[in-house]
């Protein structure tokens, strides 16, 4: 297995080098930074002088050169925008992110999973239908719009939630989050839900396919035979065993809630990466860009090495050191 | 969030507190939050970093600058109370006495010294203001006396100076990280710095002891809410009491709305047509069969017959839903150096219409337009309007827009290290407030060494308006000055060096009860917020 974690982690650190190398050719080909920087007011030395002090007048390969040195002792280079180190940015706003998605993730298992159950279970009654219709909305109403809505109806119309922002946060066992605060649950709601849409669709999808394959199987005739109890069966014998894929597609999507809740964030004013990410592309703030997504493939190689790993310990008869031969 | 209802009920108990205690309470003295949404975030609290609006307009609530400019922007005393030329090369600034620091430490002209070192040479600025401290010599005369020496006579002096906030020599040697920390964050502003979370807020305390007028509200809350929708609704839902850049299609929503109040300005931008003026063939103009033709637009009666066919008050009407004014020069009446005798252009499609065929086209020529999507109010769309309308006399024109960070890098430098474009929609705020900063950026001769037409992407050039130009850079007389520049001006615009489309116009909301003084440079400045 050591032998297989070494070779993913090779495979990943040329990733890493590949992404970064298609980003910073990539935001070169877009344009030239300097012009979103300099002031109107500047004269042409003036913009030279800026060209030349955030080192954008030398040749593309040789600022690539340059960036690789660096990068390869920790340093992804410095924002133009906000002048600190891109790194050091990006984690900056990592908890709000991170808050938003396991938010976004809770609500996707908690809401997803009991309407899939129930449309699996009763896949010819009205509610289920409407559950399903529910989740097709779901799956293709753009975020954007959603996001708007939901602000409109339940901040300006009800005034119950607050509109945008992250609310006041709190500190326990060394971790800050506004998930530890009322002011912050009340400002989380909208943007979670509005994140989790699309996944909560996804899993009653998934849970209400997988029911409905597993009630016809003759473990849960047996069950039944044995008279148990429904509530037993459903709850302990069927739920155990449409788990492990609703579980590994869920520890995928978290990946892509974390990377790119670029949408919500911006709609929710939430203060997480994404809406650092879009700004930055915005104003081409290319060491952020390229920082950013650096450790967005990072953070995918290391999921889907974990869940690699998870399916050898759950399931012996997955060998790690077989897989990649 | 409840906190930003309160501010009613607050008021109501303190009204009742006043009248059981039976004296009078200050407007300044009420203890309220006043939350603001802002369309774009400042990146960073250092006021030196980055010379960019977002920042300016956060580092003007904490820090002073020596002279301070007023809502159109006219220079008013702020740290400096009184300053004049004693020779033609020395300015004298008399300083503020009795000012204090936030952190206490004393206001004194080693501030001014401290403050012209660092400006210019922060480490890692996108934009700094070498710009306006190049050739620059501060001499500290006494505690509350300074001397500025230049080597030529410089009349912008003092609206150079208006630009550059002043920090506190004991932290001159403070780095960025700093003041975004809030470590070197003291100012002499009406406002103190508290917190500063990237992304997510900016809170000010305000300073019980400013020399000027104190503020109204006592805390300001400021929120980066950049998508405009959202921020239309925070202020409709009452989370934030106002905002700034309200979205035009929102506009009649919100008028019709008794708990929102709008306050409407006229800016300093001017939104204009930018012409080549000196390839002989130009690479988005054609013959209507697509054949190559020599630049039309190299001839003043085609770019006279273009100016004549846009219908300015359309646009305005249907366009910017009334949020413009049809410009016929840089800048709007009542700024240092416009011209009496410039009038927006008449819409006329029938003299459009001869002046191409006198000028040899009867048939018209085919044309790209070129624009940004996302940098100025309805940018694309006032774009659109303005194809359709030359279409109309015959210029077949259609458009081409893209997003403001690829837009500039091709009209700047795009083809070769020159402007790619040929007939493009740009604007200009002018931050000096006063006609020389767009003559000189925009129709003086392109020359790099000079440091003149930096932004001057039609490369028009008039030699004879450079020399007035040049003159009026170099006089110090006021009266005379205004009048080279109004001089300079009508050269340009006559000889259609751009074709001025309109000045924008800006709309901040609040809820209803506050006042706001809207500005011309576009800044949201909590501390001219007041309630009823």
């Amino acid at each position: 297995m050591a032998v297989f974690i070494l070779r993913r982690l090779m495979q990943a650190v040329l990733v890493v080098l590949a992404m970064a190398c298609l980003v910073f050719f990539g935001v070169y080909l877009v344009g030239d930074p300097v012009w979103m920087f300099v002031s109107p007011d500047m004269n042409q030395a003036d913009i030279a002088a800026v060209t030349a002090s955030l080192g954008l007048d030398r040749p593309i390969w040789e600022q690539f050169a340059r960036f690789l040195w660096s990068a390869l002792q920790g340093d992804l280079g410095r924002s133009f925008v906000f002048g600190e180190p891109a790194l050091k940015l990006i984690l900056s706003r990592m908890p709000a992110t991170l808050e938003l998605a396991t938010a976004a993730l809770v609500m996707a298992i908690v809401l997803g999973i009991p309407l899939g159950l129930y449309a699996g279970l009763n896949p010819e009654r009205a509610g289920s239908r409407t559950i399903m219709a529910g989740s097709i909305v779901g799956f293709s109403l753009p975020n954007f719009w959603v996001g708007i809505m939901l602000i409109m109806v339940f901040a300006v119309i009800l005034g119950w939630l607050p509109s945008t922002g992250r609310g006041e946060t709190a500190t326990y066992f060394g971790i800050t989050s506004s998930l530890f605060t009322l002011d912050g649950l009340r400002h989380i709601i909208l943007p979670a839900f509005n994140l989790a849409l699309t996944k909560i669709a996804l899993v009653i999808r998934l849970t209400r396919a997988g029911t409905m394959e597993a009630i016809h199987q003759d473990y849960i005739k047996f069950a039944r035979a044995k008279g148990l109890s429904q509530r037993r069966i459903v709850l302990v014998h069927l739920l155990k065993n449409i788990m492990i894929p609703i579980i590994t597609v869920i520890g995928l999507e978290f990946g892509t809630l974390v990377a790119f809740a670029v949408v919500t964030e911006t709609v929710f004013a939430w203060p997480g990466m994404g809406k650092l990410l879009i700004e930055a592309i915005q104003r081409l703030d290319r060491p952020v860009i390229v920082a950013y997504l650096m450790i967005i493939v990072l953070l995918f190689v290391v999921i889907n090495l974990l869940v690699d790993i998870c399916y050898s310990l759950l399931d012996p008869r997955v060998r790690l050191g077989e897989v990649s031969r | 969030m409840s906190r930003h209802r309160m501010p009613s009920r607050h008021r109501a108990a303190l009204v009742a507190a006043t009248a059981i205690a039976g004296f009078g309470l200050a407007a300044a003295a009420q203890a309220e939050t006043l939350t603001i949404g802002l369309a774009a975030e400042a990146t960073s609290m250092d006021p030196h970093f980055h010379n960019l609006t977002p920042n300016n307009q956060i580092a003007q609530h904490i820090f002073d600058n020596l002279i301070n400019q007023d809502e159109a922007q006219r220079l008013v005393p702020a740290l400096a109370t009184e300053w004049a030329p004693i020779d033609d090369l020395t300015w004298e600034f008399k300083l503020r006495e009795g000012v204090a620091f936030h952190d206490g430490t004393p206001f004194s002209a080693d501030d001014i010294v401290c403050t012209f070192e660092r400006a210019p040479n922060v480490p890692n600025s996108p934009s700094g203001y070498g710009t306006y401290i190049r050739g620059k010599t501060v001499e500290k005369v006494d505690d509350y006396t300074i001397h500025i020496k230049t080597e030529n006579p410089y009349p912008l002096m003092a609206t150079d100076v208006s630009t550059i906030p002043i920090i506190s020599a004991a932290h001159c040697d403070a780095t960025t990280e700093d003041y975004n920390s809030g470590a070197a964050t003291f100012g002499t502003g009406p406002y103190k710095f508290v917190q500063y979370t990237p992304g997510d807020r900016i809170v000010l305390e305000r300073n019980d002891d400013y020399w000027g007028d104190i503020p109204e509200f006592e805390e300001v809350v400021l929120r980066p809410i950049t998508s405009d929708p959202s921020r239309v609704a925070a202020l409709l839902a009452g989370d934030v009491d106002m905002i700034n850049i309200v979205p035009t299609a929102d506009l009649e929503t919100l008028e019709s709305r008794s708990e929102v109040a709008l306050h409407t300005g006229v800016s300093n931008r001017v939104i204009y047509m930018h012409i080549d003026h000196w390839r002989e063939q130009s690479p988005h103009l054609t013959a209507k069969d697509g054949s190559a033709i020599d630049n039309p637009l190299r001839d003043q009666r085609v770019r006279l017959a273009i100016s004549k066919a846009i219908d300015r008050e359309a646009i305005r009407d249907r366009v910017m839903e009334g949020q413009s004014i049809p410009a016929g020069q840089l800048l709007p009446e009542g700024f240092f150096g416009v011209s009496p005798n410039l009038e927006a252009e008449a819409y006329d499609p029938d003299g459009a219409k001869a002046l191409l065929a006198e000028a040899g086209y009867p048939d018209g020529f085919r044309m790209v337009a070129h624009g940004p999507n996302d940098r100025y109010t309805n940018d694309a769309r006032i774009l659109e309007a303005i194809a359709q309308m030359l279409t109309r006399v015959g210029i077949e024109t259609s458009i081409d827009t893209m997003t403001n960070s690829v837009f500039f890098s091709r009209a700047s430098s795009g083809a070769e290290g020159e402007p790619e474009f040929s007939f493009i929609l740009v604007g200009w705020g002018a931050g000096s407030g006063e006609a020389s900063s767009p003559l000189r950026s925009l129709l003086a001769t392109h020359d790099p060494d000079a440091g003149m037409g930096a932004s001057n992407r039609g490369r028009y050039s008039n030699p004879e308006m450079d020399a007035i130009l040049m003159e009026a850079l170099g006089t110090v007389d006021d009266a005379r000055r205004d009048q080279l520049l109004a001089e300079a001006t009508e050269l340009a615009i006559g000889d259609l060096g751009i074709i001025p489309i309109h000045y924008q116009v800006n709309t901040w909301a609040t809820r209803a009860g506050l006042t706001y003084v809207p500005r011309t440079d576009e800044w949201t400045l909590a501390m001219t917020v007041t309630g009823e």
